[in-house]
């Protein structure tokens, strides 16, 4: 079953993701990652945290690249490399029509991750929903709140590590 | 309400002749205010809150609070097997069941890496543009009663039941179907059926026209959308916008045409945008008129598959449903075209667990509603109904 994977032609997707990275490549050097060919959803990972902003925005405002549609932001939670990270499906809607994912990971403890919400609007309400599941913060955001749990919610539901609070507003929480 | 902003009395005044009179000033100022809407609005189709901060009858601001139907179904999806996703994921978006569990699959498929038989295809293309037609004429008819008009609701839910009927008849559930599975469909299609659906598009053809003259001609109709609510093309791609919502504001991008999946490449549709002789592109009117065009088109879509579809005596729909499912380790983003937009499932699996390692849903709903805070800007009290109803949320899926 591997095999025949790894023996398929490379579909017209990947390719073009490749030749996108590679421009990305060409300008950051190695703070971004090889690219991982995988057909289902080639991705790369922003390795320099820091300047994550500044790829999106060079990935946006490019005339080759042209992402302009972020199609969805995913907060994932690395226990075993003691990381959280996001996950953004991001496309070059009616115009190159490429696409490519990208990581962004940061420290478990307090991490910050640089925001894109001036980037991509999509990306403001996405983060804050990352901030409520996993805890990250996004720096520069202007509106950083929870989303979808209450406000005085404890602790970050989505995390793998996560126990549920025992009580909230006297009433005893469901396991 | 807050607090009520303080009248200027200072206007009136005593003038030189000795009487009263009420002279307003130009430098006449009021206070903000801020005005709650919903949970419990009607006009919010479900529990959204927004909080409208008014100068008199102008919106300054309105900021969605989200979270009263929170169901955690990130969680929930991390805690059981693939197969039992699926039942949530028809209670996402409720009104579009049979679209949810499409994309759901799809995105697994994806990671299975697993052939569909044909036939499957053509039913799930069938029950989904049914079940469209059917979600459009929910939006269509609660829009209408929003802006007052009742008849038309009365219509729409009057032909929307002919489909739920006959998706029930297909899948054994009115509304929550469970009906297409991960590598196939619950059950084949009951004999018969063929021709009741062949008779439902030819019924319902009229009645869209109809329905069309009905509301969308309507002149007290189109005074209250056109021109509110107004979305910039480019403003549309920035917010992530999709769906009818994305094609109101001119931009021509359906997933079913430009990202193609199942057997959609080998049908003739049209993607549906507005030519802007009748609204003007981009506002909320633009975003109705598209919704009752593609329910035209989605006719067009049962009708070919009917005609195309293959028949296999003693078909079996499940024959192709893996034993056990667990995907290979990687990472997927799988997406489909929905009523309100894209919806799509990152899907991340460790290759040795039958339950997903992480579960993303992105839904259509939640990325079209968060533009309401520029939406609703400058907008008057009134309108903040019609830009509401316009964007057509459904709250199992914004808060999931």
């Amino acid at each position: 079953m591997e095999d025949t994977q790894e023996n398929k032609p490379q579909s017209a997707e990947v390719i073009a993701a490749k030749a996108a990275w590679q421009i990305i490549r060409e300008k950051f050097g190695d703070a971004v990652s090889e690219l991982d060919e995988n057909a289902f959803m080639p991705f790369f990972e922003v390795l320099k945290t820091e300047r994550w902003r500044e790829i999106a925005l060079f990935m946006r405002d490019d005339a080759r690249l042209r992402f302009n549609y972020m199609a969805c932001l995913s907060g994932v939670d690395y226990p075993e490399e003691e990381k959280l990270g996001i996950v953004c499906n991001l496309e070059s809607l009616g115009e190159h029509g490429h696409k490519i994912a990208v990581k962004v990971k940061c420290c478990r403890d307090k991490g910050i991750i640089p925001s894109v919400m001036k980037v991509w609007k999509t990306a403001d309400w996405h983060e804050r929903e990352a901030f409520d599941m996993y805890g990250m913060r996004f720096g520069g955001h202007d509106d950083l709140r929870r989303i979808l749990c209450p406000e005085d919610w404890e602790g970050y539901p989505l995390r793998k590590d996560y126990q549920v609070q025992e009580t909230y507003h006297g009433i005893k929480v469901p396991d | 309400m807050q607090e009520l902003g303080k009248a200027e009395y200072s206007s009136v005044r005593v003038t030189p002749q000795g009487e009263n009179r009420v002279i307003i000033e130009k430098d006449i100022s009021s206070e903000e205010m801020i005005l709650n809407m919903g949970p419990q609005h009607p006009s919010t189709h479900g529990v959204l809150r927004l909080e409208c901060k008014t100068d008199g009858e102008v919106v300054i601001e309105a900021e969605p609070y989200l979270g009263y139907l929170h169901r955690c179904f990130e969680k929930h999806a991390e805690m059981v097997d693939y197969p039992g996703i699926v039942p949530f994921v028809d209670r996402m978006d409720y009104l579009a069941s049979m679209n949810n569990d499409f994309a759901f699959c799809i995105a697994v498929e994806k990671l299975l890496d697993i052939e569909i038989p044909r036939r499957v295809e053509f039913i799930r293309v069938i029950v989904s543009e049914f079940n469209r037609i059917a979600s459009h004429l929910v939006a269509i008819g609660t829009y209408a009663i929003d802006l007052g008009a009742f008849t038309p609701f009365l219509f729409c839910f009057r032909d929307r039941e002919h489909i739920l009927n006959l998706l029930e008849w297909a899948s054994g559930a009115r509304m929550l179907y469970n009906y297409i599975l991960i590598g196939g469909v619950a059950h084949d299609f009951p004999q018969g059926f063929k021709q009741r659906a062949s008779e439902f598009v030819k019924y319902f053809r009229p009645k869209a026209v109809e329905l069309q003259r009905l509301l969308t001609e309507n002149e007290i109709f189109v005074k209250r959308t056109k021109g509110v609510g107004m979305m910039p093309a480019d403003v549309a791609v920035n917010y992530g916008w999709s769906g009818p919502m994305l094609r109101g504001s001119g931009v021509e991008w359906d997933l079913r045409r430009d990202d193609p999946y199942s057997i959609y490449p080998e049908l003739d549709f049209k993607v549906c945008v507005p030519d802007g002789k009748f609204s003007d592109i981009g506002d909320s009117l633009s975003r109705h008129v598209v919704r009752a065009l593609e329910m035209e088109e989605s006719l067009k879509i049962i009708e070919q598959c009917l005609e195309m579809m293959p028949e296999e005596e003693g078909f079996d729909p499940r024959a192709a449903i893996p034993k056990r499912i667990r995907p290979k380790a990687g990472e997927v983003y799988g997406r489909a075209e929905n009523p309100r937009g894209e919806l799509g499932f990152y899907i991340q699996s460790d290759g040795k667990s039958t339950k997903p390692l992480r579960c993303k849903a992105r839904s259509s709903c939640f990325v079209n509603l968060s533009a309401m805070k520029e939406l609703s800007r400058g907008q008057l009290i009134p309108d903040l109904v019609a830009i509401i109803g316009s964007i057509d949320i459904v709250l199992g899926e914004v808060d999931r």
